[in-house]
């Protein structure tokens, strides 16, 4: 299991890397001049030439790469450019808000996902079955902006159930989780069809398969059967889609925190791109770029922890 | 006294094309300590047989006829889920074809060798030294080490032993073996066989072997039920129905066994024709198609023919077809 570990973390610094060399390349190539963008239109040509010697611009292209790709393995993207913060932590600073929706959007698919998937795949061909079916269809084919809209218009203008905007008091836990549930229901909602699809799907494969049938001739309990010996095998493409999921979950809590008034990285890089706050928006990537990486290897470890042969294949 | 009585034994499944008759007045008798072969082609219902005596038949198939008596007392037919569940794997065991797959492969050995016993109310150290000890008596080596290891780790030959150990755990009085060793190699075939036929001996069970390998049956079994599109043609002991049989059928399948052949052929042979659509089975006698022996009156039912001392076949001539086995020159 070490030397799985250890492999995998290995790769994933080597993706790491080329997510970087990947977004060094799409700054360089986007047209427009940092500098006067920076400095508006009536900065004179002096004071941008001496800004883009202060942002490293006026170097050859390799040492402005290898400045970019050092500085970012230590962390240092540089200063944002109105308030001279360093990015790193105003990255930081927003980053817990956006973890905290994304591992809400996690729960609320896995939550209902899981169970859902493996309720219709145990009671194939019933009406139960089909009603989850035509569920996760619907729910997978709203975009989460529009769930977004509707949840706040529903459960936080109409029925005044939970609160509209805002990420709650800081400090106070509960406070924050009330803010949190309509939020991250915007953005699992999609994710609870698309995970009760592949785990229906993939538990009735593994129900058909030949150590199934071993596992009844011995007269072993259904609920056994179904948790123990069947969804350990049939929750492992699961585990695999959710890592990539993230990624896309990343993309819909943007609308998320724009919908409901939430600090995040979501808002943070609308709100650089909209200021042309480069440094904010490399950082804010890249940090992203991490996460997102860290979830796949966090997914390949359980799927490692779940199952032996993959343990041992590596 | 006999472990196992099936009477009259009918399954039918639905499907979309109508009706499949896949087993039809099925008769035969699995005695205390012996061990009975099921031998026929493959689609001749063996599965199915073994699926409605373990009451694992699919959604879409039911026995519509007959009885499967259990130790003289129970009918399975009809025998509740929970009760059936608690025949099997205690009372009646299996162990499948395929090694490959018959083991769960994200749960150790141990852990499944447990898990069977989770009605025994032992103790988990109980339970674990039982498993250790079931995996030394089928020679796996280092049975302590070996239960916290993945059925991946091991060979298909051990994986196999391993399936014959957490059968027996429970020491069944019914064994049902679905062609345990087709999937081995030569080599292992005759060893699984012998210590099969060990460890029947050492626990006292009897055993139902199906195989289509006419040689291990012949070597193992003591009595044999020849089955063909889900009939029993043929039964009787193993010398009846290896060296007088009365069946057209059986004597065509032994005729192919490639054992048999006596001199260097170039063309093994074959039985002409396939085994008929099951939804629409041949009236009478279900191999008149391809019987080179069939009259018009085989297409009138047919009843199973006592030829003494528990041999039965259910063909019209069966009396008159005797001793021509030498006289084909097949018999070695």
């Amino acid at each position: 299991m070490l030397t799985y570990a250890a492999k995998r973390l290995g790769l994933s610094v080597v993706i790491v890397s080329v997510a970087m060399a990947l977004l060094f390349c799409m700054i360089y190539l986007v047209p427009g001049d940092p500098a006067s963008v920076a400095l508006g239109p009536r900065a004179t040509e002096a004071m941008k030439e001496a800004l883009r010697v202060r942002m490293g611009l006026d170097q050859p292209i390799w040492v402005q790469f290898w400045n970019f790709y050092s500085d970012a393995w230590r962390g240092d993207f540089g200063v944002e450019v109105l308030s001279e913060r360093p990015v790193i932590d105003v990255v930081f600073e927003q980053l817990p808000y956006t973890l905290a929706l994304i591992a809400g959007g996690i729960t609320w698919s896995v939550g209902l996902g899981i169970p859902l998937g493996c309720w219709a795949a145990v009671k194939r061909g019933s009406f139960a079955d089909r009603l989850v079916g035509v569920l996760s269809v619907a729910v997978i084919a709203i975009p989460s902006f529009v769930v977004a809209i509707y949840a706040l218009l529903i459960f936080a203008v109409s029925l005044r159930w939970l609160p509209a905007i805002g990420a709650g008091e800081p400090g106070d836990l509960g406070d924050q989780l009330v803010h949190l549930i309509l939020p991250s229901l915007a953005v699992g909602l999609g994710w609870v069809g698309y995970i009760a699809r592949m785990v229906r799907a993939s538990m009735l494969e593994v129900l058909e398969t030949s150590h199934i049938r071993t596992a009844r001739a011995f007269g072993l309990p259904e609920g056994l059967i179904t948790y123990r010996y069947a969804l350990t095998i049939a929750i492992l493409p699961t585990v695999t889609l959710l890592g990539v999921g993230v990624g896309q979950m990343l993309s819909s809590a943007v609308f998320a925190e724009i919908v409901f008034a939430r600090p995040g990285i979501g808002r943070l890089v609308y709100d650089a791109i909209l200021t042309r706050n480069f440094p904010v928006v490399t950082g804010a990537v890249l940090v992203t770029t991490v996460f997102f990486v860290l979830v796949n290897l966090i997914a390949d470890l359980v799927i490692g922890a779940l199952d032996p042969r993959v343990r041992s294949s590596f | 006294m006999t472990v196992l009585t099936i009477r009259d034994l009918n399954v039918v499944f639905s499907t979309e094309a109508g009706p499949l008759h896949a087993l039809k007045d099925v008769n035969f008798e699995v005695p205390e300590r012996r061990i009975v072969g099921i031998v026929g082609e493959s689609g001749c219902g063996k599965s199915t047989l073994i699926n409605a005596i373990l009451g694992l038949l699919a959604d879409n198939g039911g026995v519509t006829g007959g009885s499967i008596t259990f130790e003289g007392q129970t009918d399975l037919v009809g025998l509740s889920p929970d009760k059936m569940r608690a025949l099997r794997g205690e009372r009646i065991s299996t162990v499948f074809q395929d090694p490959m797959g018959a083991l769960n492969p994200v749960l150790s050995i141990g852990r499944q060798m447990v898990n069977i016993q989770y009605r025994s109310g032992l103790s988990r150290a109980e339970k674990e030294a039982r498993a250790a000890e079931m995996l030394e008596l089928v020679r796996i080596p280092d049975a302590r080490a070996a239960l916290s290891r993945f059925p991946h780790q091991f060979s298909g030959g051990m994986k196999q032993r391993i399936a014959i150990a957490m059968a027996l755990m429970m020491e069944p009085a019914l064994l049902i073996a679905d062609e345990p060793t087709t999937a081995l190699d030569a080599t292992l075939e005759v060893a699984t066989i012998e210590l099969l036929k060990d460890l029947q001996e050492k626990i006292g069970c009897s055993v139902l072997f199906i195989s289509h390998h006419l040689g291990v049956i012949a070597e193992l079994c003591d009595e044999v039920v020849v089955m063909y599109a889900g009939e029993v043609v043929e039964r009787g002991d193993v010398r009846s129905i290896f060296n007088d049989p009365r069946h057209p059928y059986t004597r065509r399948l032994l005729e192919c066994d490639p054992a048999r052949q006596s001199s260097r052929t170039r063309n093994l042979p074959t039985i002409p024709g396939e085994i008929p659509d099951l939804r629409a089975r041949p009236r009478g006698c279900v191999f008149r198609p391809r019987c080179d022996l069939a009259v018009d009156t085989c297409a009138d039912p047919q009843a199973e023919r006592d030829l003494g001392g528990g041999h039965q076949a259910r063909c019209q001539k069966a009396q008159g077809l005797t001793n021509t086995m030498a006289e084909l020159g097949a018999a070695t």
